[in-house]
């Protein structure tokens, strides 16, 4: 059977900021300039106040671990060859949540609250996927 | 509010790979439903349709199954949350009577997992969550849960074990369900094989794809009391959403649809969650049981292991659970699951739940999540 690609992120003109910075390895996220406040994932207008006043900032890329866990069977087939992995849901100093993969680490060496850092991550040459590993210090 | 009864229930057996198409699957459970209910396809004003789309090859299934099943030339309507998709049905058809728009109203479920490959199955199945956010890290229905799983187990020092003893409940009751598609014995040794999908969930910690279809006949109070000579009335339905996203979640140890719709649920009934006398979780996962029992007040947030431990939960236990082997034994045909645990409450409150039988019940809930937790829908029924 022939192997599925991974899938791509979807880009439209509101997503392609996030993904022409991860190229660039950067992380951004949207900060809305009414109440303030982070935003992630980037939306058309602020989900808080629904201000389309909405801009966008260059994020710490430091968080914590709020869960994760191991991937080790029976994933979707484009990530087969990656087994085992870590999918991980980090909080980001910046108060957002992302979805993301944890790497640079033995995937048993990841635990909840563990400090990580953004590390980007070549998916072909049009996309760049920002992920976590262990913080440095 | 007017009063709404349950009829008439049918269910086909949840089965690998059922020979025929959607159409006869469709038909085994509702033919069960009619007899039941002792009536005519002429006497059903209206019908509901309940699948998820993804796993059709067939588009728009409630034109078909209302030509299948002689319901021409009534109304159908075709409702979809997913693995939640016939309680939302159940609501829809509630609200049809309720509003006097129809008299008598059927809600249809079916899902034929095995019209698609399997591989292909857990590539669509992926598709449930955010595909433009999450799709691209490698997202699977089991690691959404497993995440959820790693969170009650840090929030509260829930463990494997803990997890395991729901598996093993559910294969006692899986066993005495002639209908159910895992009836093997299951040791606890055999459950806790280190053989992981998604730490720390592992093979037995997962339902299993089925074929299935269940059908409801629901009537209004009048029709009821002409055609029914035990209905069972529906007390009280809470529903409730939450973020497809993890990213919008703000606790892994719980789902907050279900508390709410737990809450929306009790408030229209009438009822404290110690008024349940047996219930229908929808156990997804073993840690989907788990935080059901918190998110529908059976157990204080963190006290769920407690629960399962002293074996509260079996059919002689203060709140019997899944007394039907669950999702977990009994299979997950996604549109047909939510008909299915409800055919098994009205059984129950009917008396007519054979083996699995819980003495006495007069309440009876049914808790059915669609995807993880997007959708929540929470029902109770009554005798009464
Ligand atoms: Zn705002």
């Amino acid at each position: 059977m022939e192997i599925p690609k991974k899938p791509v992120p979807i880009v439209n003109d509101w997503a392609r900021p996030f993904w022409d910075a991860a190229k660039e390895q950067r992380l951004v996220i949207q900060k809305c300039k009414d109440c303030e406040k982070h935003i992630f994932y980037p939306r058309i207008a602020c989900p808080h106040c629904s201000s389309d006043n909405v801009e966008w900032v260059d994020a710490s890329g430091k968080g914590t671990v709020y869960s994760y866990t191991v991937v080790e069977s029976n994933s979707p087939s484009a990530f087969l060859k990656d087994i085992p992995y870590v999918v991980a849901v980090v909080r980001l100093e910046e108060g957002v949540q992302m979805l993301s993969n944890v790497v640079g680490c033995e995937p048993g060496e990841v635990r909840c609250d563990m400090p990580v850092e953004v590390t980007f991550e070549k998916l072909d040459d049009e996309f760049t996927l920002p992920k976590f590993k262990p913080a440095t210090r | 509010m007017p009063k709404v009864a349950v009829i008439g229930v049918g269910q086909s057996a949840f089965v690998r790979a059922y020979p025929g198409s959607i159409r006869e699957l469709a038909f085994e459970a509702y033919r069960e439903a009619m007899h039941d209910a002792g009536i005519k396809a002429e006497q059903i004003d209206a019908s509901v349709v309940c699948s998820a789309p993804e796993y059709d090859k067939q588009r728009t299934p409630a034109g078909l199954m209302a030509e299948y099943l002689g319901l021409n030339p009534q109304p159908t309507f075709y409702v979809e949350s997913v693995c939640s998709s016939s309680s939302s049905g159940l609501r829809t058809a509630y609200a049809l009577i309720a509003s006097g728009l129809h008299d008598v109203v059927m809600v249809l479920g079916f899902q034929k997992m095995s019209e698609i490959s399997s591989a292909e199955s857990q590539e669509r199945m992926g598709r449930g969550a955010d595909i433009q956010w999450e799709a691209p890290f490698g997202t699977m229905m089991p690691a959404y849960y497993a995440l959820h799983a790693r969170g009650h187990f840090e929030k509260y020092g829930t463990t494997e074990e803990d997890l395991a003893l729901i598996r093993l409940k559910s294969s006692t009751y899986g066993l005495i369900n002639e209908k159910a598609v895992f009836r093997k014995e299951l040791s606890l040794e055999k459950i806790l094989e280190p053989k992981f999908i998604a730490t720390p969930l592992k093979v037995f910690d997962c339902c299993a794809n089925a074929d299935g279809s269940s059908c409801l006949i629901l009537a209004s109070e009048e029709k009821a009391k002409d055609l029914c000579r035990k209905p069972v009335w529906i007390k009280g339905l809470g529903m409730a959403t939450a973020p497809i996203n993890m990213a919008g979640r703000d606790s892994f140890s719980g789902l907050k649809c279900a508390q709410l719709a737990a809450k929306r649920a009790y408030d229209m009934a009438g009822i404290t969650p110690q008024d349940v006398d047996v219930a229908e979780v929808h156990d997804c996962f073993t840690i989907a049981e788990m935080m059901a029992y918190e998110d529908l007040g059976f157990a204080e947030p963190g006290q769920g292991p407690q629960l399962i431990r002293s074996k509260e939960t079996y059919k002689e236990g203060k709140i019997p659970v899944n007394v039907d082997g669950g999702l977990l034994s009994k299979g997950h045909p996604i549109g047909a699951t939510g008909g299915s645990q409800i055919r098994t409450i009205v059984l129950q409150l009917r008396g007519d739940a054979g083996p699995m039988q819980v003495p006495e019940a007069k309440i009876g809930l049914v808790h059915n999540i669609g995807g993880v937790g997007i959708y929540g829908n929470v029902s109770v029924f009554g005798t009464e």
